[in-house]
C-alpha cells in the first residue's frame, strides 16, 4: 500500500531531511481524500456569521443541509443566520431553470424575514443549468430595496480558498456604501475573527482598554450596517489571512487602509497584536496601556498554566487545521505548556506560512500540505504523539488510535483566542492528554 | 442575544427552511460502507465528499473515508472520466479496497455523465489493471433524498453481483436504513432462528468499530461480495420498510424496484416485506415472517423479551396516555414510529417527512387504528414548518434525530433522540430501536420522559412510583 501517493510527495516535508521545498496551494487530488470541501464551502463558513442577513443556498438540498447552522459563531443580537434557506431545486428545476423559483424564494423569504441584506450562494449547477443569479439578484433588489448579493461559489471552480475571494468580493460591494458615518479616533476593523464561543467579544474587550474602536468585525457578529462603515477605519487587523487577505488587499487599494496580520492564538501573539495595533497609531499612552493589559493577564495566566504544563512537558502534538497562520500560533501556545509538534499542516496555507512553520519547528518534524486521512494516521503513529489537534473529521483518526485531541476548528465550543482562550486550550489539552481512558488502550 | 426567529403565523414557501431531508449521494455512501472492502467515490466536486464525510463522522463518531473525483472547471466543459480514472487509481494505490462504488451527484448528472460506460472504459483500459470490483449508482441530489440514494445503490449492488448460483441455503435480509446495533440486533435474531444470511448492507462494523490497534484504512466489516453474489438464489428475502422501491427510467413513468423485489421478478426469490420491527405488532410480523421463512417455533428468549415488552406497557401505559407526539424523519421510520406510538396510546399530532412518495398519509392511516385518521401528515416537509404547526398543536413531545432539537427547546418540552443524525450526542451508532429489546429500550425512554417532565413541573417528590 501506498504511504503516500506519488504526485503528493512533494507536499509532505520533513525539516532537516527532506531537500524539496513544500509544494502547495494547488487543487487536490482525485481520489485523495482530501480534508478540504469546496469553493461553496469556503464563501459559506466566511459570510455565515453575518447575523442579520439572509443566507439563501441556490442549488439542490445537500450543500444548504450540511452548513446549516455549522459554525459556532455567536451573535449579540439577531439570530437569522443560524437559519438554513434553500431553493432545494428538483429535476424539474434543472431541465427548465431555477431563475422563477430563485426568484420566488428570495422574495418570500426577505418579506417573511426582513433581513438587513440577503447573500445568494451559487452552487456547482446553477451555471451549468444557465440561471442568471445576477440577474435575478439585481431585479429582487430593486423592488424589495435591499442589497441582494450574488456568490459565485461553484463548488468545481477552485478550491475553498477560491470560496474566501467570493465571500470577500461579496463583502467588498457592501463596504464603503455608508459614507455619512463619522468614525471615532482610533478605529480599526477585525478581519477574519468569527466569534467562536464568543471569542470576538473578549478582544474587543482588549482592545477597548487600550482606547482601540472596532468598527466592524468581518464577520464574527457581522452586522450590515457596520459592514458598509468598514472603510472608515484608520487600519485593518487581519486574523485568519487565508480567508480575509483579499478583502484586506482590496480595501487598502480603494480606500488606502493598511493591513497587519495578526493572531490571537497564544499569549505572545495575542500580545503582539495589541502592541501591533497601539504601536500603528503611533500612541504613546495606548502603547502603555497594551503593555499594563498584558503584564496584568500574564500575572494571571502564567501560574494558572504552570500545573498544566508539569503535567504536558515533552508530550508530542500533531497539528492539521484549515490556515497555517493558525498553525503557527498553536506551534508556539504548545511551546507554552512545554508540548513539542511533530507534526503540522493545513489545508490552505500558503509557501510563506509554510516557510514560517519551516523555521519555528525542530527538525524532523513533519509539514503537510492539503493531507488526508492515510497520510494522517500514518504521521501521527510514526511519530507517537500524544495530541492530535484538528476538526471533526481528524477527531476519530487520534481516537482511533488513543490519542487525545483538541478541536480548533471553525465548529469548535470552546473560546480558544485571547488570555482566557489560552487557558480554555491548555485545560482542554490537558483533560484530553491526560485522560486515564487512554490506559486501556494499546499504543 | 435574540431567538432564532420563528413566524408566528403560517404561510406557504417554495424555499426550503432547515431541511429534513439529506442528498441522495449520502444515503449512497452509507449503503456503500455496508459492502466488504468497499470504498465509496462521489463524482463531483470535492466538497460533496467531504460535507457527506464530515456529516457521518459527526454521527458514527468513526472515520468515514470518501473519495471525490474532484470535479474542475474543465471537468466540467469535458467531461470527468479522466478524473474518474485518476480517483479510481488513487483509491485502488491507497486502500487496496476490494470493490469501489461510484456515486454520481448532481453536477455530474446534470452534465450527462455516463458513469457506467466510463467504468468499463476504465477497465478496459490496460493502463489501470490492477482495479478492484467497480460499481455505480446514479445520485443525483436534485431527486429525492437521501433514502432514495440509499436504496437506489442497495438495489444497484444488488444487479451487478446477484448471480444464479447453485443454492446456498441461505435467505436475504434487507434491513432499510438502521443503526449499526440494530443490524447487530437482527444478525442475532436471525442466527436465532437458525436462518443463514446475507445482510444488505450491513455496515454494523465498518460504521461502528472497536478500537484500533493498527490503523485500517478500509474498516473490517461488511456484506462480503461472494455473499452478495448467491442472493439470486436465496431461498426467501426479508425486507424492513415499504418506502424501499426506487423509479427506475423508462416509458410511461417507468417502473418502482427496490433490491429484494428485483430478486423476487428477476431471480424468484420471494419477498417478505414488513414494516421497520419498531412497536409490538410489528415487532410480531417480522418474528412471524422469520419463524415461518425457518419452520422453527420464535425462541424463547424472544418470547420472554415480547413478555417483558408487554408487561412494561402495562406499567407505563398511563404516564403516556394521550400524550401528543410529533415524529418526523425518513418515511419508514415515521411510519414505524407512528405505528408504535399509536399502539401504546400516545397521540401523534404531526408526521413529517422531507421525502415525498406521496403514500406516507394512506400507509399511517393503515397501519395506526387508533389516530391514523387524524394524523396530520406533511410530506416534503422541513423543520420549519414543523416549528410553526407546533405552535397550534402543542405537542407534549417530539421523537426524531437531533435536527429537531431547537424546536424542542422552543416548546420547552422533550426531544427523543433517534434514527440519524444524532449530531448532539454520543451513541447514536448504538440507539437500538428494532425488535422487541430495541422496542424495550425506546419505550422506556418516552415513558421516562414523560414521567421526568410531570416531575420537574410539579409540587410532588416522585420518590415512589
Amino acid at each position: 500500500m501506498e504511504r503516500i501517493i506519488k504526485e503528493r510527495s512533494t507536499q509532505v516535508h520533513t525539516i532537516g531531511t527532506s531537500a524539496h521545498d513544500l509544494d502547495c496551494e494547488k487543487k487536490s487530488l482525485a481520489g485523495s481524500v482530501s480534508q478540504r470541501a469546496c469553493v461553496f464551502c469556503g464563501s459559506r463558513v466566511v459570510l455565515y456569521p453575518i447575523a442579520d442577513a439572509l443566507h439563501l443556498i441556490h442549488g439542490p438540498i445537500g450543500c444548504a443541509a450540511y452548513t446549516w447552522d455549522i459554525r459556532g459563531a455567536l451573535s449579540s443580537g439577531p439570530q437569522l443566520h443560524r437559519l438554513s434557506f434553500s431553493t432545494d431545486l428538483r429535476e424539474r428545476d434543472v431541465v427548465f431553470g431555477g431563475e422563477p423559483k430563485l426568484y420566488t424564494a428570495l422574495t418570500e423569504l426577505i418579506e417573511a424575514y426582513k433581513p438587513k441584506a440577503a447573500f445568494v450562494y451559487s452552487t456547482c449547477i446553477v451555471g451549468v443549468i444557465g440561471d442568471d443569479v445576477e440577474a435575478v439578484c439585481r431585479r429582487v433588489s430593486a423592488e424589495q430595496k435591499i442589497d441582494v448579493l450574488p456568490v459565485m461559489a461553484e463548488g468545481f471552480k477552485g478550491t475553498k480558498k477560491d470560496g474566501y475571494k467570493a465571500a470577500c468580493d461579496a463583502l467588498a460591494k457592501l463596504v464603503g456604501t455608508d459614507n455619512e458615518f463619522q468614525a471615532p479616533p482610533f478605529s480599526i476593523n477585525i478581519l477574519g475573527d468569527f466569534n467562536l464561543a464568543g471569542e470576538l467579544w473578549m478582544l474587543k474587550e482588549y482592545y477597548e482598554k487600550i482606547g482601540i474602536n472596532i468598527i466592524t468585525c468581518l464577520t464574527g457578529d457581522g452586522r450590515i450596517n457596520e459592514i458598509r462603515q468598514a472603510h472608515k477605519a484608520s487600519i485593518n487587523v487581519v486574523q485568519c489571512s487565508g480567508s480575509m487577505m483579499h478583502l484586506a488587499k482590496e480595501m487598502e487599494e480603494k480606500y488606502g487602509i493598511p493591513f497587519i496580520k495578526v493572531s490571537y492564538f497564544g499569549i505572545e501573539d495575542m500580545a503582539d497584536a495589541l502592541y501591533e495595533a497601539a504601536g500603528f497609531f503611533k500612541n504613546d499612552e495606548m502603547l502603555q496601556k497594551a503593555k499594563d493589559l498584558v503584564s496584568k493577564e500574564i500575572r494571571t495566566l502564567l501560574p494558572a498554566l504552570t500545573p498544566f504544563k508539569e503535567k504536558l512537558q515533552g508530550k508530542k502534538a500533531a497539528i492539521y487545521v484549515g490556515g497555517a497562520f493558525k498553525a503557527i500560533s498553536l506551534v508556539k501556545a504548545l511551546r507554552l505548556i512545554g508540548m513539542k509538534t511533530v507534526m503540522v499542516g493545513s489545508q490552505t496555507g500558503n509557501k510563506d506560512d509554510y516557510n514560517l512553520l519551516k523555521k519555528l519547528c525542530d527538525e524532523g518534524t513533519i509539514i503537510v500540505d492539503d493531507s488526508n486521512p492515510n497520510e494522517l494516521s500514518e504521521f501521527v503513529k510514526e511519530k507517537g504523539v500524544d495530541l492530535f489537534i484538528g476538526g471533526v473529521k481528524e477527531r476519530p483518526i487520534a481516537y482511533k488510535l488513543g490519542i487525545g485531541f483538541c478541536d480548533h476548528n471553525h465548529e469548535r465550543k470552546e473560546a480558544l483566542a485571547g488570555f482566557e482562550g489560552m487557558l480554555n486550550f491548555a485545560n482542554e489539552v490537558y483533560a484530553s492528554v491526560t485522560s486515564p481512558v487512554w490506559k486501556f488502550f494499546k499504543r | 442575544m435574540e431567538k432564532i426567529p420563528t413566524l408566528s403565523y403560517i404561510r406557504p414557501f417554495v424555499s426550503t427552511r432547515n431541511a429534513c431531508k439529506l442528498c441522495s449521494p449520502l444515503g449512497a455512501c452509507i449503503a456503500i460502507k455496508g459492502i466488504e472492502g468497499c470504498v465509496p467515490v462521489i463524482h463531483g466536486s470535492q466538497g460533496c465528499a467531504t460535507y457527506i464525510r464530515r456529516y457521518m463522522i459527526s454521527h458514527y463518531k468513526e472515520p468515514v473515508d470518501i473519495a471525490s473525483s474532484n470535479f474542475s472547471e474543465e471537468t466540467t466543459i469535458f467531461g470527468g472520466e479522466a478524473n474518474l480514472k485518476t480517483a479510481l487509481t488513487n483509491v485502488t494505490n491507497q486502500y487496496q479496497p476490494m470493490a469501489i462504488g461510484v456515486a454520481t451527484t448532481c453536477l455530474s448528472e446534470t452534465i450527462g455523465e455516463d458513469v457506467a460506460s466510463q467504468l468499463s472504459h476504465i477497465r478496459n483500459d490496460s493502463t489501470s489493471s490492477n482495479l478492484p470490483s467497480l460499481f455505480t449508482v446514479s445520485t443525483p441530489s436534485y431527486q429525492g433524498t437521501h433514502m432514495d440514494g440509499f436504496h437506489a445503490t442497495v438495489l444497484a449492488v444488488v444487479k451487478n453481483y446477484a448471480k444464479k448460483l447453485p443454492s446456498a441455503d441461505k435467505i436475504n435480509f434487507f434491513p432499510g436504513f438502521v443503526s449499526p446495533s440494530d443490524i447487530r440486533h437482527i444478525k442475532e435474531i436471525v442466527a436465532d432462528f437458525d436462518l443463514t444470511t446475507t445482510i444488505l448492507p450491513d455496515y454494523s462494523d465498518t460504521l461502528d468499530n472497536p478500537v484500533w490497534d493498527q490503523y485500517y484504512r478500509v474498516p473490517k466489516g461488511g456484506t462480503p461480495i461472494s455473499e452478495l453474489e448467491k442472493m439470486g438464489e436465496a431461498y426467501a428475502s426479508v425486507e424492513l420498510g415499504v418506502f424501499t422501491a426506487v423509479k427506475q427510467g423508462g416509458q410511461n413513468g417507468g417502473t418502482e424496484v427496490s433490491g429484494a423485489s428485483w430478486l423476487e421478478s428477476e431471480h424468484s426469490v420471494k419477498n417478505h416485506q414488513c414494516l421497520l420491527p419498531i412497536g409490538m405488532s410489528n415487532s410480531d410480523s417480522l418474528f412471524d415472517i422469520l419463524s415461518k421463512i425457518s419452520g422453527k417455533d420464535i425462541p424463547v428468549k424472544y418470547r420472554m423479551q415480547r413478555g417483558r415488552l408487554l408487561d412494561s406497557y402495562a406499567d407505563g401505559h398511563k404516564y403516556i396516555f394521550g400524550k401528543k407526539a410529533v415524529v418526523y424523519g425518513e418515511e419508514d421510520l415515521v411510519l414505524a414510529l407512528c405505528s408504535f406510538l399509536d399502539e401504546i396510546g400516545v397521540e401523534v399530532v404531526l408526521a413529517a417527512s422531507g421525502a415525498n412518495s406521496g403514500k406516507l398519509q394512506k400507509e399511517i392511516i393503515r397501519h395506526c387504528p387508533e389516530h391514523g385518521k387524524t394524523i396530520k401528515v406533511i410530506s416534503d416537509s422541513d423543520f420549519e414548518q414543523i416549528n410553526e404547526a407546533c405552535n397550534t398543536i402543542k405537542p407534549d413531545f417530539l421523537i426524531g434525530n437531533s435536527k429537531g432539537n431547537y424546536i424542542a427547546g422552543n416548546f420547552n418540552i422533550p426531544l427523543i433522540r433517534v434514527g440519524f443524525p444524532i449530531h448532539d450526542r454520543i451513541g447514536g451508532q448504538r440507539i437500538t430501536l428494532l425488535g422487541y429489546q430495541g422496542t424495550q429500550e425506546l419505550f422506556d425512554k418516552v415513558v421516562n420522559a414523560m414521567i421526568e417532565y410531570k416531575q420537574n413541573n410539579s409540587p410532588i417528590g416522585y420518590k415512589y412510583m
